[in-house]
């Protein structure tokens, strides 16, 4: 992987600049007009929150079950990142909806429930950061349950009334537009790797400080 | 006595039908309150779209380049820490 690294680092580096220009080039949507291109950002940053949510979940559950560090690491670095693809989601969306909407903001099933779920790894790494003694074990069960929590968001535009477009977009996009969408969802994912990389190594090498402190004690 | 209470009934009933005949608005004129349709529409307020598109491009890159320049600088703190730390414990 270390030796994979800086290629991948080139290869996203390409991506993120193709990305902007092929979605100049996708065809314009007939009510939306140019304001659905941050359609191209907006959805793969929820996609990686979702997966963050997931890598946060799965590797906190790992944790309790197996008392594995090195799954703890991998929970927290997911979980900061879930924080940061959260808020871009976060404004992506409402500046979306304000030229298409009229409104910033609207308290409904999806856009409630995705707020809810970017709170509740907030509350993680402050719990992480702050929690004391067993904030570990105390943050790997609120991990669980945002991890839980990412059907319900993923649903709620299907299920509920809301301003949100349902999942079907994606599915039904023009032909014209799946090209540049899926090419920003594979450099989005490609970045996500690299940087859950990236942050898991700074825990590795925090966890390495902790190790020469205690041998300093002993 | 049956007379009386027929007649309190009929001025009750007198009274009733006419307070509804006079909430009922004469034929071809809206009340009020009521819905009134919109001859002309009203212009919509016109948002441009290019000023959101552009900030929430610009959003997505600093939030991703300010996360990287705060991992690149933890990470510097930690590698001087652990360096600092290592030549303690080979002193020892």
């Amino acid at each position: 992987m270390a030796r994979a690294y800086t290629p991948l680092v080139v290869l996203a580096m390409v991506l993120f600049a193709v990305a902007p220009v092929a979605v100049a080039f996708a065809p314009p949507e007939q009510v939306m007009g140019l304001i659905q291109r941050i359609f191209y950002y907006h959805v793969p940053s929820a996609m990686m929150l979702f997966l963050s949510a997931f890598v946060c979940g799965i590797a906190s559950a790992v944790f309790l079950f197996k008392r594995s560090a090195r799954a703890d690491r991998i929970a927290v670095s997911a979980g900061e990142l879930a924080i940061v693809f959260g808020l871009i989601v976060m404004v992506t969306g409402p500046l979306w909806g304000r030229k298409f909407w009229g409104v910033w903001w609207q308290w409904d099933a999806k856009l409630t429930s995705a707020f809810l779920l970017w709170m509740i790894f907030v509350a993680y790494l402050l719990v992480r950061r702050y929690g004391g003694p067993g904030a570990e074990k105390l943050g790997a069960a609120m991990a669980l349950f945002g991890m839980a929590n990412v059907p319900f968001v993923y649903v709620a535009a299907n299920y509920w009334r809301t301003l949100h477009p349902t999942t079907n977009v994606v599915m039904t996009l023009a032909p014209g537009m799946r090209g540049p969408f899926w090419l920003c969802v594979a450099a989005f994912l490609l970045l996500y790797g690299l940087l859950l990389t990236l942050r898991k190594r700074l825990e590795d090498q925090r966890a390495a400080v902790e190790q020469l402190y205690l041998a300093m004690d002993e | 006595m049956k007379r009386r209470v027929m007649a309190t009934i009929g001025s009750m009933l007198l009274t009733a039908g006419s307070l509804l005949a006079a909430s009922q608005p004469p034929p071809g004129t809206a009340a009020q309150g009521d819905f009134v349709p919109v001859s002309a529409v009203q212009s919509v307020e016109q948002l441009p779209a290019a000023p959101f598109l552009i900030a929430a491009y610009v959003v997505v890159w600093l939030a991703l380049l300010i996360y990287v320049w705060s991992i690149w600088r933890r990470m510097k703190k930690i590698e001087h820490d652990l360096a600092d730390l290592r030549k303690r414990v080979q002193s020892r």
